[in-house]
């Protein structure tokens, strides 16, 4: 028992320090630092500063949306984004992380070195998930660094939001992270490639889901099912935490659908039984 | 401790109607060289893959090092470098051999040694996917030499390198060999295999044809006469040495005898061939290579392609 344990930090420290190197990780969690900026904050402070309209804010008074803008509400304003682009992003990466292992023969390499298959894939989760931890904690980071920007340019008081606020954001958006670069991962390792995956995953997600639900309000056998989706499970989780506006459209992804403890059950349960299929397939299949 | 560092008993593997191995039963002792020796696609591989657990096996059992092969406790010591080396291209060699040393618990140290003793040191900061077949070629290799593991499984290591590299390779089996490692390694190159192994298996059509020493498979030496008319010097040579000690062999010099005697009867034999008329050109001793056994053992006239030609051999 002790061994595997020791396997599994073996393969995290192996597959962390891989990560580290690929640029692909760096580009994945960039792109999203990117659209976690141009939404939650450049859009939304030039259509503030003067005084026009974007999409993203239609029907918000000017007051409110600088308080959008302000060290005070960025834990919703990043977990926002979480739901669908940040959780996009993260399948991006699950997928290629366990994806291109079978076309580069890199699964076969590791699974000589020592450490059993499921000491190896472990240990590419848990390094995974530290990868998500990582990407959540620099967006918080990143989202005070604009925000206390733009305090001083506005020259606003300084508010922090509490700590349970604080709290709920990174656990809330770590989870729905978490939950999409799982997905990503099985994807990877069902299509044993990272197209395949990457492309299946971002249409379930971006696309498929939220036709379901166009369906599902019209017929109810299809309401049940949607509702546990992966995609309105994170976002009734984001939307529990964010409270989002009841009238008018929110932020793409962000619903209302479950109550914040089913959501929070369901996506939890999503996240235990991802990662196991996955650790299941691997024990099973031949390594070409 | 087990002196039989690789055991497989009736190891099969199946992929849809194709037999791709064929109840494989071979041995490898330890600290010897063992050749694995077939033509592409005749199973090497897919053996090579079941002994190290990355695929299972239709039928039958591989042991390595006393347990089945693919377990944790043995995979720890065995390097191995399969069906190509796989690496992270966006890393460099170096970097890539860190990874590949984390798995295994070992410390940064080893990278340098490995690199060094594949003659990639220089190259070690370039990124994988820059390097040359046989450099990446090497860096499998290097990769498999990590941690002195107590089996070495290499996978047509000699592939893409060029003759200097392929020189410093088979040195390299050689040192590892003294070292008191065992080395398994296949290839199709039977000059290579004839210059550094102890052991060899044959291995065609998925199935293993043979499995001994090299100086066995070669057979000894014989006794190769050039004389003209050949019927008469055929029917003499058949008086001597018997007739299924003697046969026709066709090489780039014209027809030949080889007789299946000791080199030593040579002054007896040509005196009976000058004897009964016939022009004697040339009596030499030799020695079989291997890629004379192999070709009569593989050969489609063995039969060993098919199952329906060896009946039609008879007639």
């Amino acid at each position: 028992m002790t061994g595997a344990i020791t396997d599994v930090m073996r393969s995290t420290r192996a597959e962390l320090l891989r990560f580290r190197r690929w640029p692909a990780v760096w580009v994945t969690i960039g792109a999203w630092l990117t659209m976690t900026a141009l939404f939650a904050y450049v859009f939304n402070y030039v259509s503030y500063a003067t005084g026009d309209g974007s999409f993203s804010n239609e029907g918000t008074s000017t007051d409110a949306l600088l308080a959008d803008l302000l060290p005070a509400a960025v834990p919703q304003a990043v977990a926002q984004g979480m739901p669908m682009f940040g959780g996009a992003m993260m399948m991006v990466l699950g997928a290629i992380v366990a994806g291109n292992g079978f076309g580069w023969g890199t699964w076969k390499t590791v699974f000589t070195q020592g450490p059993s298959r499921q000491s190896a894939v472990l240990g590419s989760l848990a390094a995974l998930t530290v990868a998500v931890a990582t990407t959540v904690v620099i967006t918080m980071v990143f989202a005070f660094g604009i925000s206390l920007g733009i305090t001083g340019v506005e020259s606003q008081s300084l508010v922090w939001p509490s700590l349970g606020e604080l709290g709920r954001g990174l656990g809330g958006g770590m989870l729905v992270m978490e939950m999409w670069a799982l997905a990503g991962f099985l994807l990877g390792i069902l299509a044993k490639g990272p197209a395949l995956s990457v492309g299946l995953g971002l249409t379930w997600a971006l696309v498929l889901e939220n036709l379901l639900r166009g369906v599902g309000s019209l017929l109810s056998a299809v309401e049940t099912m949607t509702t546990y989706l992966p995609g309105t499970a994170a976002g009734s989780l984001i939307g529990a935490i964010v409270d989002p506006p009841s009238s008018g459209d929110g932020t793409p992804g962000v619903l209302t659908v479950l109550s914040g403890t089913e959501a929070l059950v369901t996506v939890g349960v999503y996240a235990v039984i991802l990662p196991l299929i996955a650790l299941v397939l691997m024990r099973r299949r031949d390594v070409a | 401790m087990n002196e039989l560092v690789v055991e497989t008993k009736e190891l099969t593997k199946r992929y849809g109607d194709r037999l791709a191995v064929d109840k494989v039963s071979m041995t490898v002792h330890r600290g010897e060289v063992y050749g694995f020796l077939g033509p592409n696609g005749a199973g090497k591989t897919t053996t090579l893959r079941m002994a190290l657990g990355l695929i299972r096996p239709t039928a039958g059992s591989a042991r390595v090092l006393g347990s089945p092969a693919g377990r944790p406790e043995v995979t720890q010591r065995v390097g191995s470098l399969i069906e190509g080396p796989g690496f992270y291209p966006y890393l460099s060699g170096r970097s890539n051999l860190q990874v590949m040393a984390r798995y295994r618990g070992l410390p940064d140290s080893v990278v340098d040694a490995a690199l060094e003793r594949v003659d990639l040191a220089s190259r070690g900061g370039d990124k994988f996917k820059s390097y040359s077949l046989g450099m990446k070629q090497r860096l499998g290799v290097a990769s498999a030499l990590m941690g002195d593991p107590d089996l070495i499984v290499l996978d047509e290591p000699t592939n893409g390198l060029d003759p200097a590299g392929m020189a410093d390779m088979r040195a390299l089996i050689v040192d590892l060999a003294r070292g008191g490692q065992t080395v398994l390694l296949s290839s199709h190159l039977l000059a290579e295999v004839q210059e550094i192994c102890h052991r060899v298996g044959v291995i065609n059509g998925g199935r293993l044809l043979k499995e001994s020493t090299v100086a066995d498979l070669r057979g000894g030496t014989t006794l190769r006469v050039r004389a003209t008319p050949l019927e008469e010097a055929l029917a003499v040579a058949m008086r001597i040495a018997g007739d299924d000690k003697v046969e026709l062999a066709i090489d780039d010099n014209g027809d030949s005898i080889r007789l299946a005697v000791d080199p030593e009867r040579a002054a007896e034999v040509t005196r009976e061939l000058v004897h009964a008329g016939v022009d004697v050109h040339e009596v030499t001793a030799s020695e079989r290579t291997l890629e004379e056994v192999f070709f009569e053992m593989t050969g489609p006239a063995n039969g060993n392609n098919n199952h329906t030609s060896s009946k039609e051999k008879v007639s």
